[in-house]
């Protein structure tokens, strides 16, 4: 986003300032009202929440949701705690994003720079299939990883996130690339640099921003999926989200709300460090994903 | 250099002609397979009496009669609809009023930018869980403002069949406007600040600049926004799931919950799959377009 | 046959034809300068002879062998672009040696080639730098090295000084100049610029819309035009084109062009060029602006000076010279007079007009008559 562009000329009085900066505040709280929360109440007795208590800070201060919530909670039927399913999303994560940024970025380079006929129209397939409702695709793709074996593991959910992440990243990179001068890329051409060449000497050193873009893209879409993993996991395989919905739902015993509000924490933690951390370059991400160019 | 030329060419000619080609064509085979083919697949077990397992043995438009028939699906087209024009309709007006008003050289803009973004970041499962318990008249908001002393307050939308709904609205609109604000500043952004200065001298009040001049220009913006909360709304599934699991009974039901429950758990596949085509023509009809203005504008 | 042949070629992009047949051949160390305005085919024509665009016909060779099929780094050939192109995120030693060091040349080897440049081009002191700390000028420079080192048979330029500001471009046009002077080199040189193509080139490709309308040298191009976009083109101020008539008085051939008063101007064309066979033929008569001046300003060596008296419309003080504005068969004519000349607007002043220069065309196929 254009965050170092200037604001509006437009004038306002001191009295519009006031009613601006109120509104502006109020829905700061309204943007963290739910964070607060869920902080407050995972670091609370789950009694003080039962007895009405859900916006006040803690009576007591505990952090046994949080113990509970990360190692010893009911998951569905096993209390194994949401940490074998965090680790699940990270080795479900890594690969995936890895993989669909490298074919993203060579797919966006031949589609601006080596171009021919009809790579448009393939831009144009690979750009569809990003927005398609994947409960299009749900039936065939259990079949088939049932087929060859891949259902219910985690490399079956790399391999279905990979697929359906290649189009963005293709969009990310191909965006980006066109920016980029093409005069560059016949300068290298002429000094006899050959297809790999200049994708490594010339394209990829420049490609840093965009690569945030796309990584910070991917992670985050990867690891909040819920579709895919409650579709194609068994119970060892499952991701965080889905370990988490299982935690929430589950109908069994005292609801734990503090534990559920810990859980949820930490099923956000990751995307929301990363949004911190690099929130510019998440913005920019978001806002290519719809306006291109 | 050059007289390497000749005995160079032949057999790597093929080779390096080819080359951009081979490295795309992985990419190009996967969403062909598992894009393209995948909806073929599906469009075709959508004319068949699958089941519990894919049949190949058609049966028609039976699927499609029955579907419209079934009274779960009716609630989910309807759902569909007060829930996706809310939240489009929600969103960007919030998302445009606070991009207005956070453009008026604010002092802690990046702060304030940073905290309306952020639910964008979440998973939808992160916001159904915490909007599910601060909604329940049990513990939640309505307890709180009870205990405070107003005993009669109620506010027990999650429960109630016809009000539910209206709790995803409320979610939902929480977890994009921020976004939406985003787009919508980086539009206003966009506007050359000459036309406004002009229009002032022209003696243009504030709200009229804004009416006559700023708000037309926005309109790839409003495009753009448009275009995504239709397509999130439509696939919308996880929050629904979170939130209110499509209850209470079947009162928040949505297109993608409805496919999901009966392919998946009734085991009506047929079905499912008729359910899944007709998500897909939806989305068809608002990206299709879209995607062949902004090529065809590139190229 | 040539050192570079151009035989033949065209260019069509689907069903339009970019290019159409053109035939250019010059010889080893020729300055060739492609110059026409944008859309006129030039740079099409440049990327074909590189190898970055397909010949869609004919054919294109370099020292007597065809180029096609061969890809851009096996031609031998050396580019410099508008834009530099230079490597962002490599420093500029290394943009000037990326090229050998692709064509597999040891690096002993390399920094040797990349020293002697340096210092011929005097941009040692850069050396480490990268290309965004470097000025517009030192970033040409760095461009023109990056082509020098490799050598090639051919050097090729894209408007190479067009992202400059005038007075460097200035600088620059005199030492690519002496470049070529000092290393004889053979190079093909896009530009817009008419005047860069007539102090650069030894030989001119004048184009517009996909056909080359004139090859010659620059004064041929500058005195002979072929056709009326040639005349118009190049020269600044440009050539005064207006519509005359041929009449033979006294057996000689002469022009009639009307002045503002309603009055014919009378100007007898030299002897021998044969006009008279023209009798009554409607011309656009095309005279440059140093071809018409005050009396004491025409070209004392000319045979065919003429003096009319004319109305001064308009005066444009321009330093060196006055350009003097009045009206010849109805159109705008700039004459370009000594600066100290005391000439007002208004007045009616003696023009010295010298035939010898004078250059008639066709007003319909716009085609030069002779």
């Amino acid at each position: 986003m254009s965050s170092n562009a200037t604001a509006t000329v437009v004038r306002t009085g001191a009295g519009s300032r006031f009613v601006i900066y109120t509104l502006l505040a109020l829905f700061c709280l309204y943007y963290l009202l739910p964070l607060y929360v869920m902080v407050v109440n995972s670091l609370k007795p789950l009694s003080e929440i039962q007895a009405g208590g859900m916006m006040s800070l803690p009576d007591v201060w505990t952090i046994a949701p949080w113990a509970s919530a990360w190692s010893t909670a009911q998951i569905g039927v096993e209390a194994t705690g949401l940490r074998p399913f965090f680790w699940n999303s990270i080795v479900m994560v890594v690969p995936a994003v890895a993989i669909s940024t490298v074919l993203g970025a060579l797919n966006g380079y031949v589609l601006t720079k080596w171009r021919f006929r009809g790579d448009t129209i393939i831009f144009g397939l690979l750009l569809f299939g990003c927005f398609i409702p994947f409960q299009m695709v749900l039936i065939p793709m259990a079949r088939m990883l049932g087929i060859v074996g891949l259902a219910g593991t985690v490399p079956g959910l790399v391999f279905v996130h990979l697929v359906y992440g290649i189009g963005f990243s293709t969009l990310y990179f191909r965006n980006y690339y066109q920016q980029f001068p093409t005069e560059l890329v016949r300068a290298a051409m002429i000094d006899g640099a050959g297809f790999f060449t200049i994708f490594r000497r010339i394209m990829l050193p420049s490609s840093g921003p965009i690569a945030v873009v796309c990584v910070i893209w991917q992670f985050t879409n990867i690891w909040n999926d819920f579709l895919f993993g409650a579709s194609f996991s068994d119970f060892d395989s499952q991701p965080m989200t889905v370990a988490l919905n299982n935690l929430v739902q589950s109908s069994t015993g005292v609801k734990e709300y503090n534990v559920h509000f810990a859980g949820a924490i930490m099923a956000a933690l990751p995307t929301l460090l990363v949004y911190i951390v690099a929130g510019r370059y998440f913005v920019r991400g978001l806002m290519a994903g719809s306006v291109k160019g | 250099m050059a007289q390497g030329a000749q005995s160079r060419r032949g057999g790597n000619d093929w080779l390096r002609e080819a080359l951009p080609k081979l490295v795309l064509s992985p990419s190009l085979a996967m969403v062909l397979i598992f894009v393209y083919g995948f909806i073929i697949f599906t469009f075709y077990l959508s004319f068949t009496d699958s089941r519990i397992l894919p049949s190949f043995d058609l049966v028609g438009w039976e699927n499609y009669s029955k579907l419209f028939r079934i009274r779960a699906w009716d609630t989910a087209i309807t759902n569909l609809l007060i829930f996706g024009s809310l939240y489009i309709v929600i969103c960007c007006a919030l998302g445009l009023a606070l991009a207005i008003l956070l453009d008026q050289k604010i002092r802690a803009e990046g702060f304030i930018r940073t905290v309306y973004l952020y639910p964008m970041a979440l998973s939808f499962i992160v916001t159904g869980t915490a909007w599910k318990w601060f909604l329940d008249p049990g513990i939640g908001l309505q307890a709180v403002i009870r205990s405070w002393g107003w005993e009669s307050f109620t506010f027990d939308w999650i429960k109630d069949g016809d009000m539910a709904i209206y709790t995803i609205v409320i979610a939902a609109v929480w977890q994009t406007s921020g976004f939406v604000m985003a787009m919508f500043l980086a539009g206003l952004r966009g506007i050359d600040n000459e036309v406004l200065k002009a229009a002032q001298i022209d003696g243009a009040s504030n709200i009229a600049l804004y009416r006559r001049i700023v708000i037309p220009q926005l309109r790839p913006a409003f495009m753009s926004a448009f275009v995504v909360l239709a397509h999130m709304a439509i696939k919308s599934y996880d929050l629904v799931i979170a939130l209110t699991g499509g209850g209470p009974g079947t009162s928040t039901e949505v297109p993608a919950t409805f496919m999901y429950s009966y392919t998946f758990t009734r085991n009506q596949m047929g079905i499912g799959a008729a359910s899944a085509t007709i998500m897909l023509m939806a989305i068809a009809a608002i990206m299709v377009p879209y995607i062949y203005s902004e090529l065809r504008e590139k190229s | 046959m040539g050192f570079l042949d151009i035989k033949n070629a065209t260019k069509s992009y689907g069903a339009v034809k970019v290019l159409h047949e053109t035939d250019i051949s010059i010889e080893e160390g020729e300055f060739l300068v492609l110059v026409g305005p944008s859309g006129c085919g030039k740079s099409t024509l440049l990327n074909m002879i590189a190898g970055l665009e397909e010949i869609t016909t004919g054919d294109i060779a370099i020292k007597g062998q065809s180029m096609a099929g061969v890809r851009p780094a096996d031609r031998n050939i050396a580019m410099v672009f508008q834009s530099y192109a230079l490597y962002p995120n490599m420093n500029v030693g290394q943009n000037i040696v990326f090229g050998l060091e692709m064509h597999g040349v040891p690096k002993p080897e390399r920094d040797t080639a990349m020293n002697k440049v340096a210092d011929l081009l005097q941009i040692k002191h850069l050396l480490d730098r990268k290309p965004g700390q470097l000025s517009g000028g030192q970033r040409q420079r760095v461009a023109m090295g990056r082509a020098l080192v490799r050598d090639p048979d051919v050097f090729l330029f894209d408007e190479p000084l067009s992202n400059l500001d005038a007075k460097l471009r200035v600088d620059m046009r005199t030492e690519i100049k002496k470049l070529h002077q000092k290393l004889k080199t053979t190079i093909v040189y896009v530009t817009h610029d008419q005047i860069e193509a007539l102090t650069l080139s030894t030989r001119i490709a004048v184009m517009f819309g996909g056909h080359v309308q004139q090859l010659g040298t620059p004064k041929e191009v500058y005195d002979n035009p072929a056709n009326m976009f040639v005349a118009g083109f190049m020269g600044s101020p440009s050539m005064n084109l207006f519509p005359a008539r041929i009449a033979v008085e006294n057996g000689k051939a002469v022009a009639k062009a009307k002045l503002a008063d309603g009055q014919d101007a009378t100007l007898p064309f030299p002897d021998a060029r044969g006009f008279e066979r023209h009798d009554g033929r409607e011309i656009v008569l095309g005279l440059r602006p140093e071809a018409i001046t005050d009396r004491d300003g025409a070209d004392r060596n000319s045979q065919s000076v003429h003096v009319i008296e004319a109305h001064v419309d308009i005066t444009e003080p321009a330093g060196s010279d006055t350009f003097v504005g009045t009206q010849m068969g109805g159109k705008e004519v700039t004459g370009r007079f000594r600066a100290d000349v005391d000439v007002h607007p208004g007045q009616t002043f003696p023009f010295a007009i010298n035939m010898e220069k004078a250059v008639a065309f066709d007003p319909e196929t716009e085609k030069r008559v002779s």
